[in-house]
Parts: structure tokens; sequence; C-alpha cells
């Protein structure tokens, strides 16, 4: 489960971080040097072989070359303007990508100063320290790491016990505690140990550290397209097929009509044609929307996985930590037949007092407010009892009385080895508790059974509307827990989740995840132990824990540095924001060719046929300051594009008819009406400037 | 009134044409209609097929390319025996080589493009035993085609599509033969000449002149030329004759059968994946298209000819009524017009090439549309499916999700089959004009200069890249270069899509299917109809509106100056 002490240091409240924190370190969308970077980084990217890989910028740079030659020709203030307006949009697109990609070479740039500066003390089998750079450790080779020291490497500890600061990692200052065995045993090389001594195996090689991982990730170094992308650059390049004999013809079409047809308007309208808007912010979006997830402190280990997370329709939520706080709180005191709610109160108080469990702690809490029963100081002669698996009870000694709280049986059982007996109703009362998913913890007095304190399992604040705004994004939520049936159902109730998987293990857990997957669906989930492991690889979008084992954070296909199972929601919303921001800029850019034909076509044939001039509906002064406005709007709509590319266009979690009426219309409506308007605007520009 | 009283008679008999024919197409390719196995048997016996051995998409396209490559080779070599068969009163001899080249070509593609005159050139036996044959087998081709892909959504993880023999046989058994001869006795009936006499000669005293007048088995043919989106008439003139189209009920019939099964088809694909409303969406992007379409062409042939107009006579109560038969009258005409156009029908009533070139625009661009407003017998249902994918494809990836049509993901191979489909027409159309423009055997085609002429070779290449068939007239297209031409862009048009189409077909069988939630892209809705007019009126228009302006938008624009 969950590590408490990164969920208390969180706060249980805490929103989700609204602030880029950890790797992500806040940087503007247009940091200085990043726009620098990106500008020289626009023009390295000319290279042809770095063109090749996006037909449609290709087809413009091929384009822009032959109105090269063609001004060199027939030079004119008009052939040139188009040439370098043409390779400007090429710059731009280049451009657009190289400030995605900057965020992350940023971000790599810190994480390669971390891990170039550690330095390591192995341990010999001998037992004597040698000290070696970081660099040069193998997989298997312990270390010893004390205050004060950097981890050098990923690894397991196989000794010791320590508090650790893994900011570097997770951006999360609050140190966590990291101890052999078990699930909190895997530490991050370049997190800081801040107290006492352990010694760790290291389990990474060289190279290939979560360091190393998350730099090539961030950096976007081996960046593979991902299924929607390839499908939509299939589509975007035969478009661009078919647009190139569209324009070819019109040479024999004008011909035939005795005009004669400029090359240079040609490439112009064939730029213009084809999905350039789309085709040049295509790459930027892909790299902005893992950054993105970045920002949010995830790590995906593939693009794949994030588009997958758009397409989740099952969502498998661990309880503890995710839809409750992870603590149960006092809710009420219920007196047994012949008692008072007070004397209850004020027995489950005596027997928390040394209790410093979060439960323990609310029940003195509780009383307090409902009663105003105040921490007391005890006589010297009392002795605390603490709770012990065997017992599972935990209580107090003093004055001659032995109070005890703990699991209804064994509370019972005592009692009634005490002398005691059974009042009538108690039975009931603790099923009544259960049965609303609550925890019933039996009070007694000695032999005397006084009644039941009801521990509340707390649902998280919020989480029912987040819940509601899935299913009207048409995912569903399945609760995973440990508990009974009738205490998940009560619990599933009132988080408002559709469904819930009780006594949960891990084998039960694969099997909803398989049968889920065979009724075509995909599913996501968190999960932090070893034994999650298999289920995480199964899942289509497996979160890994930060603080989870090393084998649950290799079988995920992301990391939460965060731990925060809560964030699979915002995955899925990063996955879907991914999807409509290049669905939407498709759409924009094929809408924008209408107003481009009427900008040019008139003024291809204008001399042969003056009627054509009819459909010059945007008044454009003159046939060559048509053309130019077209291409330069062209050109610029990639630049004003940039910001929305890297931020994704906006989600609102609602149900699909809604937002596909809301992106059609702005961007497939507004992207037939917006260029009419701004291509007149640069045409009144260019008219005032007398360029034409 | 005459016109009110023609849309609505049709609207209501294509509405339950659509539900009951539509349901029984549906009952004949699940295999629940049984009432002619005495005759189906025997024929899978000849063809050495197994009925209940289905076919992957692979075999399946290869059944169906067989076919229609042995059916061309047949039709081929039949038109150039044709001297030495029987029924053949009039002794006409051999069809020349690349006029049957073309004229098969055309006749197993669907489209039915003439470029010969029917009774002057084509025996009896060529007119029944070729081209009437290919009529009722061209479109069972074509509806099997729609059927196979209709199955890729139907099943799930199924490696297999249907069997082409089977789906053939069916198709013309139950629905092509019953229904063609039924409507081919209203057409005898009504006065369509039917007959194997061969022609007969009149003298005509008066002004001293022998007439021979062109008979034959002119009525059955007329039926499927209609109900099949054929479009080949036996005469010259088509449907304008009162021989094909004697009365305005065998007028109003033809306009009823060329739209009968395009439109029932949509019916048949909501039956067949379980979701009539999903068929419904589909005929409700048809119907619109249509709709704007005959509105638009009917009120420009009604305004009166630009032409006449220029000459001062700016009062035209009848419209333009240059080219058109009397009986039908402006409005009728354009009416059939734009059903002839839009299901790959091509017959035709008129003289398209006097429509006012803004009518004109209206016959030519409801073909550039891709033929799927409501298209052709099976064509139009394969073809907006493939349209639709792509608009799938596009909302999808709008709302978040990997785009899903019927639970079935399109991803990339779809995509590509998809974009191959879509856009394969536009290009040999735009490539094929643009030949023929630059070369002398191409430019001496037309009979018109200037913008005019342009847009009869735009025509005619369209009209056979589209497998329509109608003419514009004015094109001279029995040349060795455009019967080749033509051939060829009838072929591309024809097999460049159904072979997609099945690709499609077999990779949608063989996908598991996503269940439908809230999230789901919904593809049975108003928006989804308005996606899916968009992409098709969208590539429509981007890919041929320069074309289109050189065309008829000039010459609209010139108010009837001639150039």
């Amino acid at each position: 489960m969950t590590d408490s002490s990164t969920l208390e240091a969180q706060g249980p409240d805490a929103p989700a971080p609204t602030t880029a924190r950890g790797v992500a370190q806040s940087r503007s969308l247009f940091d200085r040097a990043i726009l620098r970077q990106a500008l020289v980084d626009s023009f390295k990217k000319l290279d042809p072989r770095v063109q090749v890989r996006n037909p449609v910028m290709f087809v413009v740079l091929v384009g822009t070359v032959i109105v090269l030659i063609e001004a060199i020709n027939h030079s004119s203030v008009f052939t040139w303007s188009i040439t370098i307006w043409l390779f400007l949009t090429v710059i731009f697109a280049n451009f657009a990508e190289a400030m995605a990609e900057g965020r992350g070479k940023a971000q790599a740039d810190t994480l390669r100063r971390m891990r170039s500066e550690t330095e390591a003390r192995k341990l010999l089998p001998d037992d004597t320290e040698q000290r070696v750079a970081a660099a040069e450790l193998a997989k298997g080779d312990l270390v010893v790491c004390e205050a004060g020291d950097l981890i050098p490497s990923d690894g397991e500890i196989v000794e010791g016990i320590a508090s650790v600061d893994e900011s570097a990692i997770t951006g999360e200052s609050a140190p966590v505690i990291r101890e052999s065995g078990g699930d909190r045993s895997a530490v991050t090389g370049g997190t800081k140990v801040l107290s006492d001594r352990i010694v760790v195996r290291i389990t990474a090689e060289r190279g290939h550290t979560f360091l190393d991982r998350m730099i090539s990730l961030v950096e976007g170094a081996n960046r593979q397209k991902t299924p929607n992308e390839i499908a939509l650059t299939i589509l975007l390049a035969a478009l661009t097929i078919v647009f190139l004999p569209v324009v070819v013809v019109l040479q024999p079409f004008g011909h035939y009509a005795g005009a004669t047809v400029s090359v240079v308007i040609l490439v112009a309208l064939l730029v213009c044609l084809i999905p350039t808007t789309i085709g040049a912010l295509l790459s930027a979006i892909g790299i902005a929307g893992m950054d993105r997830l970045v920002q949010r402190n995830v790590l995906a280990m593939s693009g794949r996985a994030v588009e997958a997370a758009g397409d989740v329709q099952t969502l498998l939520l661990d309880k503890t930590g995710t839809i409750t706080l992870g603590n149960r709180m006092a809710s009420g005191f219920f007196p047994a037949a012949g008692h008072t709610e007070e004397e209850v109160a004020d027995a489950a108080q005596l027997a928390s007092l040394a209790d410093e469990t979060p439960e323990g702690r609310s029940i003195v809490v509780l009383a307090k407010e409902r009663f105003q029963i105040r921490e007391r100081t005890l006589g010297a002669a009392h002795e605390f009892v603490p709770f012990s698996a065997n017992t599972r009870m935990s209580g107090l000694d003093f004055d001659g009385r032995s109070i005890r709280k703990g699991a209804a049986d064994s509370v019972r059982r005592w009692a009634v080895e005490q002398g005691g007996s059974i009042p009538d109703g108690l039975d009931q009362l603790v099923t009544q508790i259960a049965r609303v998913g609550s925890t019933p913890l039996v009070v007694a007095d000695g032999p005397i059974i006084l009644g039941v304190i009801e521990l509340k399992d707390v649902v998280k604040q919020g989480i029912k509307e987040k819940f509601a705004e899935m299913r009207q994004m048409g995912i569903r939520t399945v609760m995973i827990t440990g508990d009974n049936p009738l205490t998940a159902a009560a619990i599933a109730e009132e988080a408002g989740v559709d469904d819930y998987l009780a006594e949960a293990t891990p084998e039960t857990k694969m099997e909803l995840i398989k049968s889920e997957q065979e009724g075509g669906k995909l599913v996501a989930m968190t999960g932090d132990g070893t034994n999650d492991a298999p289920a995480l690889a199964q899942a289509d979008v497996g979160v890994a824990m930060n603080t989870g084992t090393t084998a649950a954070k290799e079988a995920g296909n992301m990391v939460d540095l965060d731990s925060n199972p809560t964030k699979l929601i915002d995955v899925v919303e990063i996955g879907k924001q991914l999807l409509i921001t290049r669905g939407s800029l498709t759409t924009f850019s094929i809408a924008n060719d209408v107003a481009k034909y009427f900008a040019i076509i008139p003024a291809l044939f204008v001399a042969t046929y003056p009627q054509l001039n009819t459909l010059n509906i945007m008044k454009l002064h003159s046939p060559q300051s048509a053309v130019l406005s077209a291409v330069i709007f062209n050109a610029l709509v990639i630049v004003a594009l940039i910001p929305l590319a890297l931020r994704g266009v906006k989600f609102r979690a609602s149900g699909s008819a809604a937002i596909l009426r809301r992106n059609v219309f702005i961007y497939g409506v507004g992207g037939i009406i917006a260029p009419f308007a701004f291509i007149k605007l640069i045409d009144l520009i260019l008219t005032a400037l007398h360029a034409y | 009134m005459g016109y009110f009283w023609t849309i609505l008679t049709l609207v209501v008999a294509l509405g339950l044409t659509w539900r009951y024919l539509g349901s029984y197409m549906a009952a004949v390719f699940d295999g629940r209609v049984h009432w002619l196995g005495w005759v189906e048997r025997p024929v899978y016996r000849a063809l050495g097929t197994n009925p209940e051995q289905e076919q992957t998409w692979k075999r399946y396209a290869a059944s169906l390319v067989v076919f229609s490559g042995v059916s061309i080779a047949v039709t081929y070599l039949l038109l150039r025996i044709q001297g030495s068969l029987p029924l053949n009163p009039q002794h006409l001899g051999a069809v020349g080589n690349a006029l049957s080249f073309n004229t098969a070509s055309s006749f197993v593609t669907n489209t039915n493009w003439q470029n010969y005159g029917g009774e002057t050139t084509m025996s009896y036996f060529s007119q029944i035993g070729a081209l009437t044959v290919q009529q009722f087998v061209s479109p069972a081709v074509g509806i099997a085609a729609a059927i196979a892909l209709v199955r890729g959504f139907s099943r799930r993880n199924s490696a297999t599509i249907g069997n082409f023999w089977v789906d053939l046989v069916r198709c013309m058994f139950y629905i092509l033969l019953p229904i063609a001869f039924v409507a081919g006795i209203i057409f005898v009936g009504q006065g369509a000449v039917q007959t194997l006499s061969g022609t007969v000669s009149v003298h005509d005293a008066l002004n001293g002149v022998t007439q021979t007048i062109a008979r034959g088995p002119i009525g059955f043919m007329e039926a499927i030329k209609q109900l099949g989106t054929n479009g080949g008439g036996f005469l010259n003139a088509n449907s304008a004759t009162t021989f094909e189209n004697p009365t305005p009920l065998t007028n109003w019939l033809s306009i009823y059968l060329l739209l009968a099964i395009p439109f029932a088809l949509t019916y048949t694909f909501g039956k067949m994946v379980g979701s009539i409303r999903h068929g419904r969406a589909l005929l409700a992007a048809m119907v619109i298209i249509f709709g704007v379409w005959v509105g638009f062409t009917s009120y420009s042939e009604h305004q009166g000819n630009p032409a006449v107009a220029a000459a001062g006579i700016t009062h035209q109560p009848t419209g333009n009524t240059e080219g058109k038969e009397v009986r039908f009258g402006d409005t009728s005409t354009a009416l059939f017009g734009v059903a002839s156009t839009n299901t790959s029908t091509g017959s035709a009533d008129a003289s398209y090439d006097s429509f006012t070139p803004i009518g004109g625009f209206g016959l030519l661009t409801g073909m550039m549309l891709g033929e799927v407003t409501p298209g052709g017998t099976g064509s139009g249902l394969y073809t907006i499916l493939i349209y639709a994918i792509i608009a799938v494809f596009i909302g999808g990836l709008m709302i978040g999700r990997t785009p899903e049509y019927l639970g079935k993901k399109i991803q990339a191979k779809e995509v590509k089959l998809a974009g191959l489909g879509s856009l394969i027409m536009p290009l040999i159309v735009l490539v094929f004009t643009g030949i023929a423009v630059s070369v002398h055997a191409g430019r001496i085609g037309p009979l018109n200069a200037g913008p005019h002429g342009f847009t009869e070779i735009l025509y005619g290449l369209t009209s056979q890249g589209n497998n329509n068939g109608s003419a514009f007239g004015g094109l001279t297209g029995n040349t060795p270069f455009y019967n080749v031409v033509g051939a060829i862009d009838m072929l591309i048009g024809r097999f460049g899509i159904i072979i997609p189409a099945l690709a499609l077909g077999g990779s949608l069988a063989a996908k598991n299917v996503v269940p439908e939630s809230l999230g789901t892209f919904r593809t049975d809705n108003t928006m989804f109809v308005g996606l899916v007019i968009g992409v098709i009126v969208i590539i429509g228009g981007l890919t041929f509106f320069p074309a289109i302006s050189l065309g008829p938008i000039v010459e609209q624009l010139s108010h009837g100056k001639f150039f």
C-alpha cells in the first residue's frame, strides 16, 4: 500500500499540485533561455534528413527551393517575398518543435548535473570501503550511504533504515522513510540520505538508472510516434499527395484556357492547401503532451501509454489513499444497553490516550469535541497496553481498572474471560456499523462491555464529483479494496464509484483487468507493491508509485513521482487533451483551405477570365497581394498556434457530444471564418505599406 | 404543382422502400431468405463453390476481381464477334477494338459510359447477351462489396467477410431480377418498345423521304438500367426518347428505381450492424446533400437560359427548355438529372450539355462528391462508409479518444485504406483531365471552345472516373484516346475503391468491439451527420474547386457570353 509518510507530508486534503515542482522546475512557457536555443535549433533542423520525416513540411521545403530558383531567374519583389515567407513557414514549424523540445532539454540538463557529481562508497566483501565514481558501479555492488551522502545509483536497501530527501526527483521537500525489507526498500540514485546509515545493493545497470531513463524521457531522445499520431500522419500525407495533382494540373488547365500560370503562385497555392498548420505543430503537440505529464511529476515510459490513457474506459483505484484518506476516523460512540454515550466516550478516550495511531488520536479528539472530556493526568500507577496482532486490543490499566478497546470478537472474548456477559443488542450494533462500511471497535471496562466506537473510512473531499466527471467522460471507476464486501459496498456507495472489488488479492485484481480487456476495454490502474507488478504490466496504463518497489516501477508504463494515486485521473485527462489538440488543429488546418482558395484562385486566373474576380469575395487589393497575404497568413498561423500546441486545447470533463460540439464550432467553423478576416487584414497592411 | 406531387410521391415511395426493401436485403445477405433455393443451389454447383464456406477479404477481393476480369473479356469478345452471332437483323459488323474495350469496361464497372449510338452499333444479341447481362451483374458486384464491408462492422474477431459468389448470386436472384421483372412489365405496359423484329421503315409521302425507325428489346432493359444504377440505354438518346421513357409515369418510375436500392442499402447497413440509427444517419447525410442539389439545380434551370436572357428575352416562364423534353419540363428534368448523376446511373432524359452553366455545375459536382448521395448500387454505401471513417477519425480525435466507429477502432491501417479509397477518385479525374487538355488527341474532343469545352472534357472524365456514365454531350468520345483513357479511368474508379473497401472490411472484421460508453464518439446523431456531410463536401470541394472555377463557374459568371 501507499507509503503513509508521503501522504502525510502532502496533506490528505491537499489539492492536486497546480504549480510545477520537482524535475519540472517552474518555467514559463516562453522561457528566455529556451527561446534562444529554439531559434538556433530552428535552423539546425533545416537538414533535409530531419525534414523528410515530416512529409508535409518536406513538401514546403522543396517548394521553397523551387520558388527560390524562380526568384533568382525572374527576380521581383513578389517572388522574393514569397520565397522568404515560404522559408519562414519551414522555420516556424522547426521553431514549434524546438520550443517543445527545449523545455525537456533544460530539465534534462539539470538532472544530468546531479548525476555527474555523485561519488560512491563501495562496500567490499571484506567489509572495507572504497571510494569510486558513481558511474563505475555495477549491478549487484553494495554501497554504504550515511547522513549527507547522495545515493549513487538505484538500489534496494539491504540493511538499515534512513530518512531520505527525494526532492531532487520528486520536488517534495519532506523526507521519506526507507528501510530494508518490504515495499519501502527501493531508493533512487540522486536522492540524499538525511539520517542514519544504510547499505544499498545496486539494482540498475550502468546508464540504465531511473535518472538516466528520466533524462532520456524528458529530453525525448528516443521519442517514437504514437499509434494515433501515425494514423494522423498518414491522413496528412494522403491529403498532401492529393493536393499535389490538384495544383499541378492547374498548369495544363490554365494552358488550355490560354492563361500563363505562374509557378510561384502554384507553389504558394500548394503550400497553402496542404495541411501545414497541423503538419508543423504535430510533433510539438506530442512532445508537449509528454512534457505536461512531467510538469505533474508523472514520467511516462512511452508516448503510447499517454495516448492509451485517453482511451481508458475502466479505472482501477485503490481505496486507501486514493478514494479514502487512508486513515479511519472515529465518528460516533454507541452505548450498549444500560450505558450512556458519555460513558463509552470516556472509556474510549482513556483506552486511546497512548494510542498514537491516527485512529487512536481521532477517538481522543472526538470524545473531547462531543463531551468536553479533556485529556487527564493519570496517577503513577498506570500502564498502557499496546496493540498487538495477537490480542487485537489496546488499552490502559489504572486504579485497578482495565479498559480495553479492540476488534469486536476479541474484546467480547476478553470480557467473558473476565467474568462478564455480553449485553443484548451488541451484536446488532456491531453488524449495523460494519454494514455502513465503518469499523466497529468494542469498548470494555473490565468485564463490563460499555459500547461500540464507530471508526469511519473518510472519503476524500471532492472525490465524488471527480467520479461523476469520469462517468460523464464514459469512464467506469472500480474501487479495489481488501475490505469485506459489506464494508466495500458502503464505501463505494459513499464515494460514488461505479463498482468495487472487495477482498481483493493480486490474483483477483489481475482477473478483473483481463476480463475488462476481453470486453474490449482499456484499463488503467495504480500500484506500488511487488505483488502489483503483474497487474501493472497487464493493465494498458499502469502507473507505479515512486515510493513503490523497483519491480512495480519496471512493470508499469508510468511512474508517479509524487506517489499520489489520485493523479491517475489527471493522466487520463492529459491523454485526452493530447488527442483533442491534434484533432482540433487538423480540423482547423483543413477548414482554413476554403479562404485560401478564395484568395488564390481568382488571383491565378483573373488575367484570363476577369469574371473570376467575383470570387475575390475578400476584395483583396491585387492578385499579388492576395497570394502573398494567404502565404503570410499560412506562416503566421503556425506561430500563433504554438502556445496552443504546447499548452493543449482546453479540456473540460464532459460528455463526448459537448466536447465535440465545442471543438467543431471553435476549430471547424472558426477555422473557416478566421482566415477570411486575417487574410483581408494582412492584405490591408500590405496595401497600406504600398508593397503592391 | 406537378413538381410538388412528383417530389411528394417519390418521398413516400422511397421512404417505404427504404424501410422494407432495406430490411429484406439484410435478410437476403444474412441468409434468411430461401424462396429461390431451387435455382440457387444448381448455380453454386455449376460455379463449384461451397455456399457455406466463407472467404477472407483477400479471397473475396480476388474472386470479385477475377469475376470482373472474365466479364470484361467475355463482353469484349461478344462485341468483337457480333457480326457472326444471331439476333442481328440489321447485320451490324464487329464493334471496333478500342470501343469494345471501353464499352466492356464501362458496363462491367457499372458505368455505362457509351461512346456509341446503341441502335446503330449494337446487335440485339449484344444488347441482351453482353450489355444487359452486365447491367444485372455489375450492380450485384457493387452491392456484394458493400455488404462485405458492412460485415466488417457487424462481426467481431472474424477472419472472413462472407462468400463473394453467394452474395453475387443471391443479390441477382432475390433482389435485382424480381424487381426488374415487375418494373419491366410496367415500362412495356406504358408503351416502351419490346421487340426483336428489327427496324421499321416508314415512307413519309409528304416530304418524300423514307425514315428508318430503330426498335428492339427496350422495355425490360430499361428496368434494370435504372434499378441497377447502370444508365446505359438501348437508344442513343436514352430516356429522352418515347421508346425508352414513354410517359410521365415511366419518368417517375425511372427516378424511383434509380434511387431505390442506394437509399435502401443504408437501412440494410443499420439492420446488419444492429443499429438502425446508424443507417439513418448515413441516409440523412445522403438526403440532405441530394435535396440541396435537387433544389439549386431545379431552381437554376427554372430561372431560364442566361444566353437567351443575354439576347434580351428576360421573361422565360418555362425555364430553360433548350435540350429538354417538353413532356417533362424544366424542374422535373433537373430532378431526373440530379438523381441520375448523384446515383452513378448516368441515364438522361434531356441533353445535359444544354443545362444552364450552374445547372450543369449541379450535375457535375453531384458526381465530384464521390457518388455517395446516395451513389450507385452498393458503391454509394461503401464509398460513404469510407468518408464516414474519415469523419470518425477527425471527429474522434476531437473528443480525445482513439476514434471508433460502431465499436471498431479506426487506426493507422483503416486511415490508410480510407484515405486511399476517398482520394483515388479526385486523383484520377484530375490527372486524366490534365492529360486530356494537354495532348492533341484530347484537345480535339470537345465541341465547344473555352470554359464550356473544358467542362465537356472534365465532365466526361469525371463521369467515367465516378462510374456514372452520364454524358454531358459535346465530347467526341469514340476516339482511341478517349476510349482507352476513359476505360482506365473507369477501371481505377471502380476497383481502386472496391479493393480498399474490402480490405477495410477485412481489417474491421478482425477487430474486437470496444463497448459503448458516454465517452464514445456518437456516430448516429445530427452532429455526426453534419461531420460526414462536411467531409464529403470539403474533400470534393477542395479537390475540385480550381477545376470547377475554370469550367462552369467562369461560364456562369460570363452571363451567357460565348467563347
